[in-house]
């Protein structure tokens, strides 16, 4: 009796493991019309790997002698093994839950390889949406992806991108799946954390220092648009409904990795230690920019910070920041390159090109996409027919996510996590932070033109991201209505004061308009100077005052 | 193709700017080591210096693993490794790109671009952002460290897209350098002073000498002055200013024009952004007369640029009006290119070489000739 219960259940593992048995296409021995003979011969399915094809070859001629539970316990584990290879897997790296995110394993991949992607990091992607998402659709929405049903192992194709199974039935992958990928989130609109999330903690100094700055910013959003509305700066672009995004995402940085933003991520340069004056010298181009006045406001940068200097076009920093990885990843510093893009940014030609290279280069980057719905009066409906930002790092082989860009503790987990992965694994990864641009694109911009009010109110209102943080830091104690009073007028009388000041400031020296063009002044510049200088001199009433000559 | 020789041994002057490359000293060329290459060697030896001599450089582009469709980075891989050394994908916006941020960070990056025909893509990279980058960030940031070298030029059946010659676009465009040598040696001088530059430079290498031009090119570590154009043939009748290949040209026409006892004098400008005024400018002072010459079309080119200067520093000296024998204003075509270019009987049918003693004759209408 146990010699046939061994033997049934070896048979039965060997039947249950091929896959293609079900279809009745499977030619390999013990799937065809079997007989014993088949089974004495060890010919196994070709479908199961060769440590199963031991195993079972052991299975089978032990099943004579030696202790038949144990046996029996083999034949399934073996049977878990074979079919089930990536469940056991992820469950194995979910034994740690919750710290699953705070202690993490991940090997560190060789650095300069041209290894392809390995199953590992698919399977952490696959475990990951498996863990929260019970909705089985969702695993089959992968395996859609990963693996045909009619796949037929004995035609492994050859090509030069690696092996390769065939199918003989014509099918199209769909152009989306039934499902949109899901957005992780940590954060109820109530300021609640959901029971049950994976999150990184973050201590009652962090989290007070990370309000007290979006707090900032958005002071500091309104008064400089105020000051452009009252013509006393050129222009402005805020940030309003974006500074989770901005804070959470630099608070997770650390101070040496370098940022290339685009130009909606102030935030990140205010919680880096860029003063209120710094920024307010930027917008009035005095004497004290270290751009030196010549670009228009918003447009800062700051080597001290590893910040940068914001460009106006669009995307362009995309494969600069591959560059800056991999010089990082050269030079074996711990530090990675962090770059932020809009929805609209992801169309340009700089963000295919961005992500292949940081992808193909093994560049340690972390791709932030602010996908706040619009790109001027762009809708993203406009702009891409994807699902959003998330699945077009598969497309480059990076790794990715979608988080709630209003949730700043998710923005926070999210950032760190992908920060330590780039660096450690050397690789880059994507981000999709969802989120709605609140305020006008700029200052030259009137959205009201082009979308709803109620629509910009509701964002505003219900699913402001400093209300949802604040709620949650106050229901933890850590801050009150003292507090909040205190930071506002604080950051007013500051930013107010930083306006006072830049605007009374001379403006740069007239030489500052022919320095730095090359690191040394070319003879056609000096000359164009000092053409320029008497003219000055001589017509003072045709320019502005304040260039000192 | 005529190779230009000899009288290169005075003007092989070094700058103070570079980082600790050795300095040759003009009157020691004859007791230097030098070997007979043409200048696609010329090229890979400098790239092999370059990348020796700072540990922080790389080379990357489009099959420059194996040596490069031109063999201009024969060695470097193997000898320097594929993490300095390496392919890119076929994305000239990202190759540029790349680049910028590797010199952001203070490392050299010489980045190929396959053929000059296809730098467009990365135009908006180094004309928005490279040629910016120092200036806008007020000093606080730059990409000095970027070279990016491109074969250009008619090679006899390139056609529309292996023919182009796009330097005019790249010297509108103030924050970068222009650099187009005319010969090996100048070639390896010129590209290890670009690679050490601190500013980006564009670098156009002539793709119709890549295996014509053959030249004694010394084998050390030496560099070519930028924004220093050079007389490489003195004369008093007649000022004839070009660069790359067409210098080649140009050098014919002068012969041809010295039978007929015209004396031209000869300038390889060198570097097209910023320019040397002022040695074109002594010169037209000495003969009175400016012809200048480039494969590009002559609508837009950068003879244009040379002619309005010239006229404004020089006018009361000139003779005849400045000409400009260049490349028609079509396409670069397959079939007509040797009616295309600006060869040397062109240049010596231009109303400027023929006959300067009549100078009271010259027309515009030989130029219809050539338009």
């Amino acid at each position: 009796m146990i010699i046939t219960s061994t033997f049934l259940y070896s048979w039965r593992w060997i039947r249950m493991t091929c896959q293609a048995r079900q279809e009745n296409t499977c030619t390999c021995r013990p799937c065809k019309p079997v007989t014993l003979k088949h089974i004495l011969y060890g010919k196994l399915c070709t479908q199961t790997s060769l440590k199963t094809q031991y195993l079972s070859s052991f299975l089978y001629y032990s099943s004579s002698f030696s202790s038949p539970l144990l046996l029996v316990l083999f034949a399934d584990m073996a049977i878990w093994f074979a079919r089930s290879r990536n469940i056991v897997f992820s469950l194995r790296h979910n034994l740690n839950l919750p710290g699953i995110l705070i202690k993490r394993d991940y090997s560190p991949r060789p650095a300069f390889t041209n290894s392809q992607l390995s199953s590992k990091s698919s399977v952490f992607l696959d475990s990951f949406t498996s863990l929260r998402h019970e909705s089985t659709a969702v695993e089959k929405q992968l395996d859609l992806v990963q693996q045909s049903d009619e796949e037929n192992p004995d035609q492994e194709l050859d090509f030069p991108g690696g092996k390769l199974g065939s199918t003989s039935k014509m099918k199209f992958i769909p152009e989306s799946s039934p499902l949109r990928v899901p957005c992780y989130r940590v954060l109820d609109e109530d300021g609640r954390i959901i029971p049950d999330s994976d999150y990184i903690p973050v201590s009652e100094k962090l989290a007070v220092r990370m309000y007290e700055h979006m707090a900032t910013l958005q002071v500091m959003d309104h008064i400089f648009y105020e000051a452009q509305r009252q013509g006393r700066i050129s222009f402005f672009i805020t940030t309003v409904g974006e500074e989770a995004i901005n804070i959470a995402s630099a608070a997770a940085l650390s101070p040496e990795d370098v940022v290339l933003p685009q130009y909606r991520e102030p935030g990140v340069l205010l919680w880096r230690g860029f003063t209120l004056q710094e920024f307010a010298n930027q917008c009035f181009g005095n004497k004290a920019d270290h751009g030196k006045g010549r670009q228009m406001p918003v447009h800062y940068g700051s080597n001290r910070h590893n910040h940068f200097t914001v460009s106006s076009p669009i995307a362009t920093q995309l494969p600069q920041a591959a560059g800056v990885g991999y010089s990082l990843k050269m030079e074996k510093k711990n530090a990675c390159a962090v770059t932020f893009i809009g929805d609209g940014g992801t169309s340009e030609g700089d963000f295919h090109a961005g992500l292949n290279f940081a992808a193909v280069m093994e560049a340690p980057v972390v791709f932030i996409c602010r996908n706040n719905g619009w790109a001027i009066s762009t809708h993203i409906s406009e702009q891409f027919r994807s699902d959003g930002i998330v699945v077009k790092g598969r497309a480059y082989g990076i790794r990715s996510i979608r988080v709630d860009g209003n949730d700043a503790l998710a923005v926070y987990s999210a950032v760190r996590s992908a920060r330590e992965m780039a660096v450690k694994e050397q690789r880059p990864v994507l981000i999709e932070a969802m989120t709605y641009r609140v305020g006008h694109h700029s200052t030259s911009d009137d959205s009201t033109k082009y979308r709803a009010a109620d629509e910009i109110q509701y964002w505003k209102m219900s699913r402001n991201p400093v209300n949802i943080f604040r709620k949650w830091v106050e229901d933890n104690g850590w801050w009150s209505e003292e507090d909040e009073s205190k930071i506002r007028s604080n950051a007013r009388k500051q930013i107010l004061q930083a306006i006072q000041a830049a605007e009374k400031w001379d403006k740069q020296p007239l030489t500052e308009l022919f320095s730095d063009v090359y690191d040394v002044k070319p003879k056609n510049l000096e000359e164009q100077e000092l053409g320029l200088k008497e003219l000055v001199e001589k017509q003072p009433q045709d320019y502005p005052p304040g260039f000192q000559i | 193709m005529a190779s230009l020789l000899g009288r290169f041994c005075r003007k092989l002057v070094v700058p103070g700017s570079a980082h600790g490359s050795r300095m040759t000293s003009t009157t020691a060329c004859g007791s230097e080591t030098v070997k007979s290459l043409n200048l696609y060697s010329a090229i890979n030896q400098a790239l092999h210096i370059a990348l020796e001599t700072d540990p922080r450089s790389y080379v990357f582009g489009e099959d420059v693993g194996f040596g490069g469709v031109f063999r201009c980075t024969t060695g470097l891989a193997e000898r320097f490794g594929k993490n300095r050394v390496f392919n890119t994908p076929l994305c000239e916006q990202g190759i540029v790109g790349f680049g910028i941020g590797l010199a952001a960070m203070g490392n050299r990056a010489v980045v190929e671009i396959q053929f000059a025909d296809y730098i467009y893509p990365a135009f908006d990279q180094i004309v928005n952002e490279a040629a910016k980058f120092r200036y806008r960030s007020g000093n606080q940031f730059n990409c000095g460290g970027l070279t990016i070298r491109a074969p250009y030029g008619a090679v006899g059946h390139g056609g529309h897209y292996h023919s182009q010659s796009p330097e005019a676009f790249f010297c509108h465009v103030p924050g970068i350098k222009v650099v187009i040598p005319r010969s090996p040696r100048e070639a390896k001088g010129l590209l290890l002073s670009s690679i050490r530059d601190p500013n980006p430079v564009v670098f156009f290498e002539p793709k119709w000498l890549y295996r014509q031009a053959v030249e004694e090119v010394p084998e050390h570590d030496y560099m070519i002055p930028l924004s220093q154009a050079e007389v490489i043939r003195e004369g008093s009748d007649i000022t004839l200013v070009g660069w790359g290949a067409q210098l080649t040209v140009m050098e014919q026409a002068c012969l041809d024009a010295e039978k007929e006892g015209i004396s031209c004098e000869l300038i390889d400008l060198k570097t097209l952004l910023p320019w040397d005024k002022e040695t074109v400018e002594a010169s037209v002072k000495k003969t009175g007369r400016l012809l200048i010459s480039h494969e590009a079309p002559i609508t837009g080119g950068f003879g244009a640029e040379i002619s309005a200067t010239i006229l404004e520093r020089c006018f009361l000296k000139l003779e005849a009006p400045v000409s400009r024998v260049c490349g028609l204003d079509t396409p670069f075509p397959l079939v007509f290119e040797p009616f295309y270019m600006p060869t040397k009987n062109k240049a010596s049918s231009s109303s400027s070489l023929s006959s300067p003693s009549k100078n009271t004759h010259f027309l515009i209408h030989g130029f219809s000739r050539l338009l």
